[in-house]
């Protein structure tokens, strides 16, 4: 096990082109997923740091969005911004970043894990990490309580959300 | 700051109406309560009429939401639900959803009924529909049972307890429209 220090100095952006963040979350019969636009990361001394507007969730539908901002949601209006920051564990190429996340306002310990490539100079110079990373928490941990019963007496939503970042972190130049 | 006060009653001689005649007496200094009265003229929801701009009525009931810095309820229960008159001009009110003049509004729900339960069923949906519009939905669950006991013979409110409940949902609406809930 080593720190990222060991193997990248300096600091990381994210490339917001190359980058996405999303999440996955059991509706009805399916998975329901959606992605936020607008989010920034960094990685520097083995943090990362991250940040997403929540008004930059992108649903296909302009009424269902609006209800995912809804104070029944997320309450975009006053808390209108996603954070992430934790340490980050490298083992080859797995990712570990114990942290915190805050959404809606509270904050809850949270683990994200999955594979880390790099640091790699790109085809024009610069130097990138690629981070691939998930974790799943409980949508209602942070007052996101919405439901509805299917016929079937069953939620209609579930709680687990996973939430997924996959990365490419670009290294600035000092 | 003025609070809007919207009785889910027609009834002249609504225990839900005097409910709201009565809060505006426990309002602090600074805080107008207009109890609107405009109920009744809201035609009936119809998607053909749901036009921009929307008939007179209608868009007279959309500003002053939008123009209010919170709205607080009285409703009766009708068939354990909603009265059709209010549950009609929010369907109206909720149009276009996504950007709806409830939508982030601080509001309070507060129930009334002749029998002992004091309208719960009714002001729990209420609520619900409230949260579907994307209203803030105060953590307010007054429910004056027997509601006739509690006003005298011209209407006005003569149970302390009652007055304190609505004192206390008229803080609990008002602590959600402090600036310093403003989005950053």
């Amino acid at each position: 096990m080593s720190t990222i220090e060991q193997q990248a100095t300096g600091t990381f952006v994210s490339d917001p082109v190359h980058s996405r963040v999303g999440f996955e979350v059991p509706y009805a019969v399916a998975t329901f997923s959606g992605e936020v636009t607008d989010f920034a990361a960094s990685l520097a001394g083995g943090r990362l740091e991250g940040s997403a507007k929540i008004e930059s969730i992108q649903l296909k539908d302009e009424n269902l969005q609006a209800h995912v901002l809804s104070p029944e949601f997320f309450d975009a209006e006053r808390h209108p911004v996603l954070t992430f920051s934790g340490d980050l564990e490298r083992d080859g190429d797995k990712a570990t970043i114990d942290g915190e996340i805050t959404i809606k306002g509270i904050t809850q310990p949270a683990t994200l894990a999955g594979t880390i490539v790099g640091p790699t100079v790109d085809h024009f110079g610069a130097t990138r990490i690629g981070l691939q990373l998930e974790t799943v928490v409980d949508r209602t941990a942070f007052d996101i309580k919405w439901n509805m019963p299917l016929p079937n007496g069953e939620p209609a939503l579930g709680n687990e959300v996973t939430l997924k970042a996959d990365l490419t972190l670009v290294a600035q130049e000092a | 700051m003025r609070v809007l006060a919207i009785s889910g009653s027609l009834r002249r001689d609504s225990n839900s109406t005097a409910l709201l005649r009565a809060l505006r007496a426990e309002a602090p200094a600074g805080v107008e309560i207009e109890v609107w009265d405009g109920l009744k003229e809201i035609p009936p929801y119809d998607g053909d009429d749901d036009l921009v701009p929307g008939p007179p009525k209608v868009e007279a009931f959309r500003t002053l939401v939008r123009e209010a810095d919170a709205i607080f309820f009285a409703t009766p229960e009708y068939n354990s639900s909603i009265p059709g008159a209010l549950k009609n001009a929010l369907d109206w009110a909720s149009r276009p959803l996504a950007t709806n003049a409830f939508r982030n509004k601080p509001v309070a729900v507060i129930g009334s009924s002749a029998g002992a339960f004091g309208g719960v069923w009714a002001a729990a949906e209420l609520r619900k529909v409230l949260a579907a519009m994307g209203a803030r939905v105060t953590e307010v669950e007054l429910a004056v049972g027997h509601a006739h006991d509690k006003l005298d013979e011209v209407g006005r409110l003569a149970d302390d307890d009652v007055r304190d409940g609505l004192r206390e949902a008229l803080d609990t609406l008002l602590a959600e429209t402090e600036p310093a809930f403003a989005a950053a």
